[in-house]
């Protein structure tokens, strides 16, 4: 290399690249509700994913550059199979994925010129509620153990202060897609959400269920399932949220960055 | 880039964008987790190491008959439940019929050790393409898959380490049951109808022809089924019976649309109570006349 870099400027310099990509896309949410957990992510596409199933219990988002997460969710597939077959399928753990990805994400922008511009969550339903277990890992390689709800992405701030208020323990499906999509809506970049089956990638990890508990909706069940959260939103929060809601959707960036900040209640004064 | 990365895991390969087939990840990561693929190791005492493998494998668990058949609404496996090894019966409740994914079934007869975790093996290679690809492979896809895994086993089965699957699936594009046998070569070859495989299997398909009826339903599919394994376990020494003093009944296994389905204990176990009962009366079990296919009796 011809030019002294330091090290800290060149960690800098790294981070900022990586962190300038992933705000460029969508961000994620991923929720907890009474059943499972739910993964909702902004996608056009119905043939690449930003959410998948990695083993049984253990499911995987991802935002920011698709190739790289894409390579990221291969990666975690073989070490889950992987270690499912040497041992016995109970011993594949979200903990256990995410170290492991937190070890490759750190190497990877510590060794390699170019950082990986991504942002993953792994998340494990458990048999009760409790011991759900979600892991939110970044671009450098940082674990972050997160409870109830998180946000990734560029605009994950703005969309975890929308969530906090929103969320509830123990929420049906429908009153966590209303919360989850209220927190898309928080995204400042002026993007405006669409809310309609077509554009949202949303999946589940159902605890019920046997063996596999990765589900994906999509079509009517999702459509309906839609529709009820829109409801659902109105009748649960003050009559507010789904105006709420639909003004983030509806309406341009101008009045999108103070929809995240104001709390339902706010709004309910406004309209009342 | 992928050599620096993995350097520190000691395993390559987990990045790399390689094939959807677990197997291939396993023979490039991980070669020596392979079902069978030690073998036995060279320069055994003795003038022939593969002799003296043979007779080492001799006395290892194998397993016994499958039967599976073809009927209305899918495909039918079934498999008794004894593992002999030499002339001991090593277990009196190895299963034996397994569920490979949710339109499959594999069967397996050999020795009992490589055969399950060949099974263990397919099984994660359906799934492990099914997450990587996001949809199934075909049926002949999967079939293609097995005979490539039974065929990197040649070197243990050479060395007396022989497995044979049977694997039978619901094809979900053309809504019809089929059946693939397979050699210790990899060499698979579909089966009309019906196919058995193992020790008892000369009897098992002897009777199975009789009592085979096309387009038959569940219930008459798995009550033949049943008569086949009693047949073989007849004249089978290596073959087991319904034990009812243990309540340890065959594994039945239906793969249709609905996907597949085991029957329970208590199911199976109605049935070989029904078909012992049969036998108290007619020890040979039910005859084509009775089946009323007129033969030169009736003419």
């Amino acid at each position: 290399m011809p030019f002294y870099v330091s090290p800290e400027q060149a960690m800098k310099d790294k981070a900022d690249y990586a962190r300038k990509g992933i705000a460029r896309g969508r961000s994620g949410v991923v929720i907890q509700y009474d059943g499972g957990i739910l993964f909702l992510a902004p996608n056009p596409s119905r043939a690449l994913h930003k959410i998948s199933e990695i083993y049984d219990r253990i499911a995987f988002a991802a935002v920011g550059r698709y190739n790289e997460y894409e390579a990221l969710r291969k990666a975690g597939v073989r070490y889950a199979d992987m270690t499912g077959y040497q041992y016995d399928r109970q011993d594949v753990t979200a903990r256990g994925l995410a170290n492991w990805y937190a070890q490759m994400l750190g190497s990877i922008f510590t060794d390699q010129l170019k950082p990986f511009e991504v942002e993953i969550v792994v998340a494990e339903v458990a048999e009760v509620a409790a011991e759900d277990q979600m892991y939110r890992i970044t671009f450098d390689g940082s674990v972050n153990d997160e409870h109830g709800y998180v946000a990734m992405g560029g605009q994950a701030e703005q969309i975890a202060a929308v969530l906090k208020d929103r969320y509830t323990e123990g929420a049906t499906l429908p009153a966590a897609l209303s919360a989850a999509i209220a927190g898309l809506g928080a995204q400042a970049n002026g993007d405006r959400l669409d809310v309609t089956a077509s554009q949202l990638e949303v999946a589940v990890l159902e605890r019920g269920k046997e063996h596999r508990t990765f589900r994906r909706l999509t079509g009517s069940r999702l459509e309906a399932l839609l529709a009820e959260a829109g409801p659902v939103a109105g009748d649960a929060r003050t009559g507010s949220s789904a105006k709420a809601k639909k003004g983030a959707a509806g309406q341009g960036d101008a009045a999108v960055p103070g929809e995240s900040a104001a709390a339902p209640d706010e709004s309910a004064g406004s309209s009342g | 880039m992928d050599r620096e990365l993995t350097a520190g895991f000691g395993r390559a390969g987990y990045l790399s964008a390689g094939t959807s087939s677990f197997a291939d990840f396993l023979t490039s990561a991980a070669p020596e987790l392979l079902p069978g693929a030690r073998g036995a190791p060279a320069g055994l005492p003795g003038a022939d190491g593969a002799g003296a493998a043979a007779s080492v494998a001799a006395g290892l668990p194998h397993g016994t008959t499958i039967v599976a058949a073809a009927f209305a609404d899918g495909v039918i496996m079934a498999g008794d439940r004894r593992a002999t090894a030499g002339n001991m019966i090593a277990q009196r409740d190895i299963e034996k019929v397994f569920r490979s994914d949710e339109f499959s079934c594999i069967g397996i007869a050999g020795v009992a050790g490589i055969g399950i975790e060949l099974v263990r093996l397919f099984q994660v290679e359906l799934e492990h393409y099914e997450k990587l690809e996001g949809r199934a492979l075909s049926l002949e896809g999967k079939a293609n898959r097995l005979a490539g895994i039974v065929r990197a086993n040649l070197g243990g089965a050479m060395q007396g380490l022989v497995v044979v699957p049977i694997f039978a699936g619901y094809d979900t594009d053309e809504g019809v049951g089929r059946i693939f046998s397979y050699d210790v070569s990899g060499g698979h070859y579909e089966e009309r109808r019906f196919h058995s495989i193992g020790s008892g299997s000369v009897f098992a398909r002897g009777s199975l022809k009789k009592l085979y009826g096309d387009g038959m339903d569940a219930e008459a599919a798995i009550g033949a089924c049943m008569q086949a394994l009693y047949d073989a376990a007849d004249d089978d020494s290596a073959t087991g019976g319904p034990d009812m003093t243990r309540r340890i009944y065959p594994v039945v296994a239906l793969v249709t649309a609905d996907g597949f389905q085991q029957l329970t204990d208590e199911q199976a176990g109605a049935v070989a109570q029904s078909v012992l009962a049969s036998r108290m009366s007619l020890p040979d079990g039910p005859s084509s006349v009775q089946r009323q296919i007129p033969g030169p009796a009736s003419g």
